[in-house]
């Protein structure tokens, strides 16, 4: 009989789970979770603390999901080592557990920069997990002033869920913009003035030299008080159980597009992996949730003996600060389209007759037509793109294709 | 499984389906108090121009992305129709960012929504369809992928 084994318990490992008993009903599957939960939507641990949810309603599936699913779940348990040669996970208890096939889907860890006085610093936070979000709501029962390191997509909708519940909210960046993974200047200024208008001062283009245990000493010159310090700096993929057994490693584990990695039986899916980004051809980790599912999926048909090929990744977000949405997939290369009105901006970037990537901002109407045409290299020549760059819609594609869309089950 | 079809030949681009849509969901059993003077919000919209229209819904697809990109766990499929549990959803728009068809557009209140075939509420069965004056939109069965 089949033993799989899966390191993390988050939406990758759920994708693997589903994807191995879509093909293997009996193998029996054991999930090592370093956190004491079930499986939980991480990326909403930011509107838990705008009070938009809680704890019931975060579970990422229903309460019978591992006994429904025949899985083991050991739980405050870390895998140590992999011994790839006797197929077995040894565990911080220095149990071992074997596997016919290993899924790795450890996600990430947040990056602490080595800032000097940053142990005098009491009041510091992560903002990765549900327990980070439940210390920081404790910490916030007073009003205190926050000072967050890291303008990018997990500080700021940090900076968004507590703003609410904060005496005021700092974001600091040593980048020139926020949201400098997604977002142009140009974009990223609209959504920056958007998120000052609801009271989120920013120090860009800065960089803390020192702290003090309340105080950010930047090297602009600016004092930063504060009484809460949230470190959003960025995440590295958890990777070392992988590279210590000379498993191949860039920024995270390499896999193809059946989430195999170099070493055989091993499989990675989620923000521990990475696969080919096909907007841009390269690889990269892509820390998406929607990616951490179809990858776990990927892996665990192909760990139980079925054929899954997962070929369509990109990078894509969808988020909103205080009702203004940006979204954005793929890469920002080739041909500039723009379209500007008072209240959006919309740039989408074609090459070779592709869409390659686009950012939206405030004119998100039907987007995922964008999405899949990137995704499904759709050339743009078989659609009228004059009139799909103004509005995405369908009525651009030819009417065959159309019938293929609307008229059969797709 | 049966699922909501339309032909574009047949469509007038009336609207009436929209309008249709948003009574059937809104609760309500008078479409005067229902809709009147009211921005709607149906689950089905007409795409298209003076030459071709036709109306797009949910497609129910067999392997529905919206479904595996939902950050919240408040999409899922059950018995074959993509469903929305509401109280769960966020208002990220992931959703919208991927479906493929722009069959999603969010309610009122920024929460999404999404077509459920009228399953949910007190039609029953697809209210676009038994209002469509000239049969553009059906309910019907065409065989599932194998």
């Amino acid at each position: 009989m089949k033993r799989y084994v899966i390191v993390g318990n988050g939406v990758a490992a759920a994708g693997c789970i589903e994807g191995i008993r879509s093909v293997d009903p009996s193998g029996g599957i054991t999930v090592i979770s370093e956190e004491n939960r079930a499986v939980y939507c991480r990326p909403l641990i930011s509107y838990y603390l705008e009070g938009k949810t809680d704890l019931d309603r975060m579970d990422y599936r229903s309460g019978d999901f591992y006994e429904r699913s025949g899985v083991r779940v050991l739980y405050g348990r870390t895998a140590t080592h992999i011994r790839p040669d006797s197929r077995e996970i040894e565990l911080d208890d220095g149990t071992t557990v074997p596997y016919t096939g290993l899924c790795l889907a450890a996600g990430s860890s947040p990056f602490i920069p080595p800032f000097e006085g940053l142990d005098t610093v009491k009041n510091r936070y992560s903002f990765m997990t549900l327990d980070d979000a439940a210390a920081l709501e404790r910490e916030l029962r007073q009003k205190k002033r926050v000072l967050i390191v890291g303008a990018g997509l997990i500080g700021l909708k940090c900076a968004e869920g507590l703003a609410e519940r904060a005496a005021s909210v700092a974001v600091c960046d040593l980048a020139d913009r926020v949201l400098s993974s997604i977002l142009d200047a140009e974009c990223a200024a609209v959504m920056q003035k958007h998120l000052e208008r609801h009271g989120i001062r920013f120090y860009l283009n800065d960089s803390a030299v020192r702290f003090e245990e309340n105080a950010a000493y930047m090297k602009s010159g600016a004092v930063i008080p504060f009484d809460v310090l949230v470190l959003a700096v960025g995440v590295r993929a958890n990777t070392s159980l992988f590279k210590e057994i000379g498993g191949e490693v860039n920024r995270g584990i390499l896999v193809d597009a059946g989430m195999r990695t170099s070493v055989a039986d091993i499989y990675a899916a989620g923000d521990c992996a990475e696969g080919t980004d096909i907007s841009s051809g390269q690889k990269r980790v892509l820390a998406i949730m929607p990616n951490a599912y179809m990858q776990g999926h990927t892996a665990g048909v192909n760990m139980a003996g079925g054929r899954e090929v997962f070929d369509k990744a990109i990078p894509m977000n969808s988020i909103g600060f205080f009702g203004l949405h940006a979204m954005t997939a793929g890469s920002y290369e080739g041909e500039l389209y723009e379209e500007k009105t008072e209240t959006s901006l919309k740039r989408l970037f074609t090459k070779d007759d592709l869409l390659k990537g686009f950012i939206l901002i405030g004119c998100d109407e039907r987007a995922g037509i964008y999405t899949s045409m990137i995704r499904e290299k759709t050339p743009l020549s078989s659609v009228d793109f004059d009139r799909m760059k103004k509005a995405a819609s369908t009525a651009a594609f030819s009417a065959a294709e159309r019938r293929k869309k609307f008229g059969g089950v797709v | 499984m049966k699922r909501v079809y339309v032909n574009e030949a047949w469509c007038l681009g009336c609207h009436l389906c929209e309008y249709n849509c948003a009574f059937a969901n809104s609760g309500l059993s008078d479409m005067a108090l229902a809709l009147k003077g009211k921005p709607i919000y149906p689950r089905i919209h007409v795409e298209g121009d003076e030459k071709i229209s036709y109306a797009v819904s949910c497609r129910h697809c067999e392997d529905p992305i919206c479904v595996k990109s939902c950050i919240a766990g408040a999409l899922s499929k059950k018995d074959g129709v993509v469903q929305i549990d509401k109280s769960r959803c966020v208002g990220c728009f992931t959703c919208l960012l991927v479906c493929p068809y722009g069959a999603l557009a969010p309610s009122e209140t920024g929460i999404m929504q999404k077509c459920e075939l009228c399953l949910e509420n007190a039609c029953g069965e697809p209210a676009c369809v038994r209002g469509c004056p000239n049969r553009a939109i059906v309910y019907e069965e065409r065989g599932e992928a194998v």
